[in-house]
């Protein structure tokens, strides 16, 4: 017992100190704002381009499933897809990280952050594709029928009536895909980016004190996932709208 | 209007489900077909826009061979209606905006003709007070209506009804089949499979009965029910009459 109320009253004591050490001095709090400015910048746009492939690679991937004699482009599109979604999801985001920066942009003088977007985003069109594609599936195959007979072509059918109501059937998970990626930017310190995790990392490493930067970080990314996860709610909630009975 | 020459279908698992079938539909007539299920009526109906590919055979409408390659189905589709048998309204959509929907996007109506056209097509079958409503917020039978007029809205030469009345509840079959009487005495060209004998004894032109992938006989109404020929169609008749 006598450990735990020493513990509580040190804790009490330097905890005015260990913050104005660890946040303040040298203006230390600057880091943890321009690391989580790289992380929502690194984050933001790897979702855009991951959904951009996801949803071509869906959409690829769907159209050739229904397609009973697929033609020769078709078929060369699908099997690229399938070669990607094999590769991206067998191996470890880091792994696919490292390749971008050191071995693809190896000898061209890249931004980090493009690195880590392109990385990221590739990484993610991967995971939307699938869960873009259990979407289109969702959707009843009547509904493409009723858009192909009012004389709708098939990209138009897809675009305005099947993608649509996929979305709403998706957005949860989609919205939990993004709430991943948000978090797996963390290992974008690997390429010596300096994120969120990278700047907490360095705070540590300067200061000797873990518990600070590490609680703060964590803290930030708390935060940042709560509002993210409201968001996708809301968004839900206002797709639903044509379900109210 | 729609000459269908020796027309087969096998599906991939073998299943031939037209075995030869010819027809002739002329602009206004009032085609039923009948039959037991699996006989391939609907089958035939999804072929005459190409919903279902043909594997051999001709299709001709409107005096152009429409199962050839080059042809631009969309195009043909669009002066053909097609009624479901589960409705497909597009659930994201309102009721006005399912009837509007093709029409703009095919630029055939601006957005405000298109409008006005839906609307007056809803007071035509008594609900245009659902225009703002969901596919969700109303009933089976105010959801084929719907689908009827969502067709009607592209100004089709023929309407195709896919066994229309059969999801619906007893007490809603009568508010479509009304709706396509209606349609049926402002002189469209119709083609319907269905199993209500009453709608084809009051509507049709001609009946057809098919079974096992083919036409086994087809006359008018009246000689169809009451002198019936082929051995096949006289003990379907005596099941369901």
């Amino acid at each position: 017992m006598s450990f735990i109320v020493k513990f509580i009253n040190n804790f009490a004591d330097s905890f005015s100190e260990k913050f104005y050490q660890n946040l303040i001095s040298e203006n230390r709090w600057q880091l943890v704002i321009k690391g989580l400015l790289i992380t929502l910048e690194v984050t933001f746009f790897a979702v855009l381009l991951g959904i951009a492939i996801g949803f071509v690679i869906a959409i690829i991937r769907s159209t050739y499933d229904t397609t009973l004699k697929p033609g020769i482009l078709l078929r060369i599109l699908n099997g690229i897809s399938k070669v990607y979604l094999t590769v991206v999801r067998g191996t470890p985001v880091i792994i696919q990280l490292l390749i971008v920066y050191f071995v693809i942009f190896a000898s061209v003088d890249v931004n980090k952050v493009v690195a880590a977007v392109i990385a990221f985003g590739i990484n993610s069109g991967a995971y939307v594709a699938e869960i873009v594609r259990s979407g289109i599936m969702s959707v009843d195959k009547g509904q493409l029928e009723a858009g192909r007979s009012l004389g709708l072509n098939y990209f138009q059918t897809m675009t305005t009536i099947i993608l649509p109501q996929a979305l709403k059937n998706i957005l949860p998970a989609l919205g939990n895909e993004f709430i991943v990626l948000l978090k797996e930017t963390s290992v974008s310190g690997y390429i010596a980016l300096m994120d969120l995790t990278k700047a907490a990392d360095t705070i540590r490493s300067r200061t000797y004190e873990a518990f600070f930067p590490l609680l703060t970080a964590a803290f930030v990314y708390l935060i940042l996932v709560m509002i993210l996860s409201a968001g996708v709610t809301r968004l839900e909630r206002w797709l639903r709208k044509s379900d109210r009975r | 209007m729609i000459v269908v020459k020796n027309l087969h279908k096998t599906f991939d698992n073998e299943i031939e489900v037209l075995k030869g079938v010819d027809q002739h539909i002329k602009p206004g007539e009032k085609v039923v077909i009948v039959g037991p299920s699996g006989s391939g009526k609907s089958t035939f109906l999804r072929c005459l826009n190409l919903l279902e590919q043909p594997t051999q055979g001709e299709i001709w409408f409107d005096g152009q061979l429409i199962n050839a390659k080059n042809v631009d189905i969309d195009k043909i589709r669009a002066r053909m209606g097609m009624v479901f048998q589960h409705f497909n309204l597009f659930s994201h959509k309102t009721v006005l905006q399912n009837i509007t929907l093709a029409p703009i996007k095919l630029k055939l109506l601006s957005p405000e003709e298109a409008n006005n056209n839906a609307l007056q097509l809803l007071r035509r079958v008594g609900l245009e007070d659902k225009a703002d409503a969901y596919p969700s917020q109303i009933s089976g039978g105010q959801k084929q209506r719907i689908a009827i007029v969502r067709s009607l809205a592209m100004n089709p030469k023929v309407m195709l009804f896919d066994e229309p009345t059969s999801a619906l509840d007893p007490e809603m079959v009568g508010e479509v089949l009304d709706v396509m009487k209606e349609l049926a005495d402002s002189g469209m060209t119709m083609a319907v499979v269905t199993h209500e004998m009453g709608f084809a004894r009051e509507i049709a032109t001609r009946v057809l009965f098919m079974d096992d992938g083919k036409i086994l006989e087809e006359a008018p109404p009246k000689e169809f029910f009451s002198n019936p020929k082929n051995p096949r169609l006289k003990e379907f008749l005596s099941k369901i009459i």
